[in-house]
């Protein structure tokens, strides 16, 4: 994967063991998820019609939109039911002394946090 | 005895399963004896196998009865109960009992079981020491156990540890104190009693292992218990469980053989030709049971040596047992000991704590032991009861073959096959009465066959065989939750009380897969909020974004807001706060619902707080699986045809039920007269004002179904109106599946059965549900506060991205 530009999004605190919180950098919606062991970020918007993951309910590595029930894979960004060829993006989540850092791509961070 | 011209006496002594299963055999051979039964106990014929689910409080002391009153009656049986037989006159054939009645007899049959070994231990007759027998012993122990006591159980073997969880379900703190090192050692070698200890811990149960119970101390009543090495542990009651002891006194009273128990041979025949033995008071081949099987195959060789048609033998049986605690699956058969000319089969996982031990012998299953998962024994069992060649299985011995044809295992049973070893239910009469007595589901199956109803381990075998026979099968309603927890919803209602759970991720560590979904963690959620009455531990990640906002998402994102507008009654005051708020957030639609109430709609998750700050106005919680509103029309107050004050009637219902959770949304309407203008008649709860009183009506829909309600009761008062709404109310809290609308559950219940367990409950049913439905009450709030003080900092908002200067700094 290319060279990543780190944003540190909010605090690990603010998001409760096995729940999702969107966060914008720029004008995109990221939703992080505390996974209890780690913490994984995607796009705020389910394939299927836009749906707010972070508010999703976490099954796992996965998580359902809260809308009409798709289950995406947190780790692979990839539709788990039902079948489907969309995905989302994901971002690596790093932590470092309490603060949530997604990598996000170059492009998105050109238009991100300035 | 058979062929003579008067009718010829037997006389049974022992009122237990086995007698009675074999005098059930020989009425079939012959019907007209002259019969008179003596039983020990207090109660007609039940299902010992079950009393540890007594103690569990899953069944009642009715639900074991396995021979009525009526039973007797109707074959013209004497029946003596609270009377024991102390003497045998062989010669003279007469029997005497304890209250000096005398009964002469052509034919003698003694089933008088076996009693509680007691070892020789000081203290003894201390008030708080029980055994674990009868039904009397549980009733006592069910009345002394509880969360103020301190339980010691001497004994792990099957029954020492079945009297252990069924006090820890009446809350007892418990200790096990075991002699030997291994749990159930006659059953399970050292790793599968290793196994069975952690999961006895697991359930809050302590296990002490190769301690010698030396004495039960204290003064008239227990106090404690000492063990061997001047170990003391503190008790205020104590169970002994250290085996049994044949009853055979009365055997040798009438002079026949005895050794540990009565002797017979093959045709079940005693030392004498007019007086017979069957059950744990016999020994047979040098071996006594205590376990039901061997009993009831004992029964059916004895009926028909008995009534002069002897040929049939009785060559032993394959010891096999199965520990009846739920969540704690343990089986045993055969013989399962590492020798020289035995192969020794293993499969262990320590996280799932699942282990298989499968001993085979010259191509043929010798023995086994299962602890963790047991849903295999049935195939065991007939391996080793067929003495199957398992050569050709060998690739599948710990597992069974992918399932291509779930057919074919049922295809591959003869008919004589026995499926349910507990009560000798053969494939062949299965079939039987699938096609003979219309049977189609297992409840019907249990029913008339009675297979499957004593330890349950046939259950799935029998599943299958309907599934493979009934032409139209299909699957009880009775379906697990989800994959993730896989149990029946009331089965799991069952494991959260007495486990004592209170969080979701506890339920699913302990009985799930640690991860748990959509399906199962709203539904653990509302299952733990309902059974503790809301002192449960709230876990908001497993709830739906609904219930963690307090509002209902739409297909934006955005949220719908509904205030509190009991009865629909509202003030202008109120109408004026809400119209501010509605321009003041620039709510993009301002809507009358069809339950009398105003919804906004379109509003930011961020801006909640503020709004309902705003609004000043409690929680309509239109978003959740709980009490929505109660719809009323204007009744006495204004109308001309109406008969009684439904809006207050409404409101008053409204004010009751409001804040709790329920399997499914719940909505009501009060209507002042049969017109129903609220619609009463399809809403979950309806009350319809009538001349001279109410219709309390239940189970009416006019969603996705439309249903008119059944009538519950019909009262005089707008009290009891209001009682007999709660009862149902809290009724289909307690027992209703999750999702599950009243008008489902209505139709799967049957208003019948539920008018018997509420309106018509005893009081003591009914101040039950109302105690229970009142606690919810007291610890039920408004979820709107949280706008004020949020559960968590980030609740209602998004996060904050930090200046990257800052933290780098």
């Amino acid at each position: 994967m290319s060279e990543r530009h780190w944003v540190p999004v909010g605090y690990a605190d603010d998001v409760p063991p096995r729940e999702g919180r969107a966060v914008m950098v720029g004008d995109r919606e990221i939703a992080v998820f505390n996974l209890g062991g780690g913490f994984l970020a995607t796009d705020n918007r389910c394939p299927h019609k836009g749906g707010p993951l972070a508010d999703g309910i976490i099954a796992g590595n996965t998580i359902v939109c809260p809308l009409h029930a798709w289950r995406i894979d947190l780790t692979k960004g990839s539709v788990d039911r039902p079948v489907a060829r969309e995905c989302v993006e994901t971002f690596p989540v790093r932590v470092d002394n309490g603060v949530l850092w997604v990598g996000l791509p170059e492009r998105l961070a050109a238009e991100s946090v300035a | 005895m058979a062929g003579s011209p008067t009718r010829e006496r037997l006389v049974l002594v022992g009122n237990g399963m086995a007698g009675m299963a074999c005098l059930e055999h020989v009425l079939a051979y012959q019907p007209d004896l002259d019969i008179t039964v003596f039983g020990d106990e207090t109660y007609v014929n039940y299902n010992r196998v079950l009393l540890s689910s007594v103690l569990a409080g899953e069944k009642s002391a009715d639900d074991i009865v396995l021979n009525s009153l009526d039973w007797y009656r109707a074959r013209d049986i004497r029946l003596r109960l609270g009377t024991r037989v102390i003497d045998v006159d062989a010669d003279a054939k007469t029997i005497t009992a304890a209250d000096g009645t005398t009964a002469p007899y052509d034919t003698l049959l003694i089933a008088t079981g076996s009693s509680a070994w007691m070892p020789p231990i000081a203290g003894l007759d201390k008030d708080g020491v029980f055994v674990f027998r009868t039904l009397d012993d549980t009733r006592a122990l069910v009345e002394r156990a509880g969360p103020s006591t301190c339980a010691v159980v001497i004994g792990g073997g099957l029954l020492g540890l079945e009297a252990a969880r069924g006090l820890q379900v009446h809350g007892s703190d418990v200790t096990v104190v075991h002699l030997v090192d291994t749990l159930m050692e006659r059953q399970l070698d050292a790793t599968g009693g290793g196994y069975l200890v952690r999961k006895m811990e697991a359930l809050g149960i302590k296990v002490l292992l190769g301690r010698k119970t030396t004495a039960i101390v204290g003064g008239d009543t227990v106090e404690g218990v000492e063990l061997a090495g001047d170990e003391r542990i503190d008790a205020t009651l104590v169970v002994v469980a250290a085996g049994i002891r044949p009853n055979v006194d009365l055997g040798r009273r009438a002079g026949l053989a005895v050794n540990r128990g009565i002797v017979v041979n093959d045709y079940m025949e005693t030392s004498r030709p007019d007086v017979f033995a069957v059950g744990e008071c016999v020994e047979h081949r040098g071996t006594c049971y205590g376990i039901v099987a061997p009993l009831f195959e004992q029964a059916k060789v004895l009926a028909a040596t008995m009534t002069g048609h002897k040929g049939p033998t009785y060559t032993g049986t394959v010891p096999a047992a199965t520990l009846k605690i739920m969540g704690v699956d343990v089986f045993s058969a055969g013989t399962w000991t590492d020798e020289d000319d035995v192969e020794p089969v293993r499969y262990e996982d320590p996280t799932l704590g699942v282990y298989k031990k499968i001993v085979v012998r010259d191509n043929k299953l010798a023995g086994l032991i299962l602890v963790g998962d047991t849903s295999d024994s049935h195939r065991y069992v007939d391996w080793l009861r067929r003495g199957a060649d398992v050569a050709p299985m060998r690739k599948h011995l710990l597992f069974p073959a992918p399932a291509a044809d779930r057919g074919l295992e049922a295809a591959e049973m003869a008919d004589s096959t026995v499926v349910c070893g507990c009560l000798g239910v053969t494939k062949g009469a299965i079939i039987q009465a699938v096609h003979e007595r219309g049977v189609c589901t297992l409840s019907q199956l249990k029913e008339t066959t009675r297979a499957s109803t004593s330890c349950g381990s046939c259950t799935a075998l029998c599943q299958d065989l309907l599934r493979a026979v009934v032409p139209d099968f299909e699957e009880e309603a009775k379906k697990v939750l989800c994959a993730c927890v896989p149990f029946a919803e009331d089965a799991l209602r069952d494991i959260l009380r007495s486990q004592q759970l209170k969080s979701v991720q506890e339920v699913l560590d302990i009985y799930g897969n640690g991860l748990g979904c959509e399906v199962c963690k709203p539904a653990l959620s509302y299952m733990l909020d309902m059974l503790w009455c809301g002192g449960h531990d709230e876990d908001r990640s497993a709830r739906f974004i609904n219930d963690r906002v307090h509002a209902n998402i739409q297909n934006d994102g955005t949220f719908s807001v509904v205030p509190r507008m009991r009865g629909g009654v509202t003030t202008p005051a109120e109408l004026r706060r809400i119209a501010d708020v509605a321009e003041k957030y620039a709510v993009r639609m301002v809507k009358v619902t069809g339950s009398q109430r105003i919804d906004l709609l379109g509003v930011k998750k961020a801006d909640l707080p503020r709004v309902w700050a705003d609004l000043d106005m409690p929680s309509g919680q239109a978003y959740t699986k709980g009490v929505r509103m109660v719809k009323t029309c204007v009744g006495t107050d204004f109308c001309r045809f109406g008969t009684q004050d439904s809006t207050a009637a409404g409101i008053e219902l409204e004010r009751r039920l409001e804040q709790l959770f329920t399997p499914h949304k719940v909505k009501m309407a009060a209507v002042g007269c049969p017109r129903n203008c609220a619609e009463a008649t399809v809403k979950d709860i309806g009350l319809i004002g009538v001349e001279g009183g109410w219709q309390v009506v239940v189970g009416g829909a006019a969603g996705k179904s439309v249903r008119k309600a059944d009538l519950l009761t019909t009262v005089e008062t707008t009290d009891a109106a209001l009682e007999a709404a709660e009862l149902f109310f809290q009724y289909y809290r307690e027992h209703a599946n999750y999702l599950e609308r009243t008008y489902d559950f209505v139709e799967r219940i049957g208003i019948e059965k539920i008018r018997k367990d509420t309106v018509y409950a005893t009081d003591v049913v009914k101040r039950g549900l109302l105690d229970r439905l009142g606690k919810s009450k007291a610890r039920a709030r408004d979820p709107w506060l949280e706008g004020r003080a949020p559960r968590h900092r980030t609740q209602f908002i998004p996060l904050q991205p930090i200046d990257p200067d800052e933290v780098r700094a």
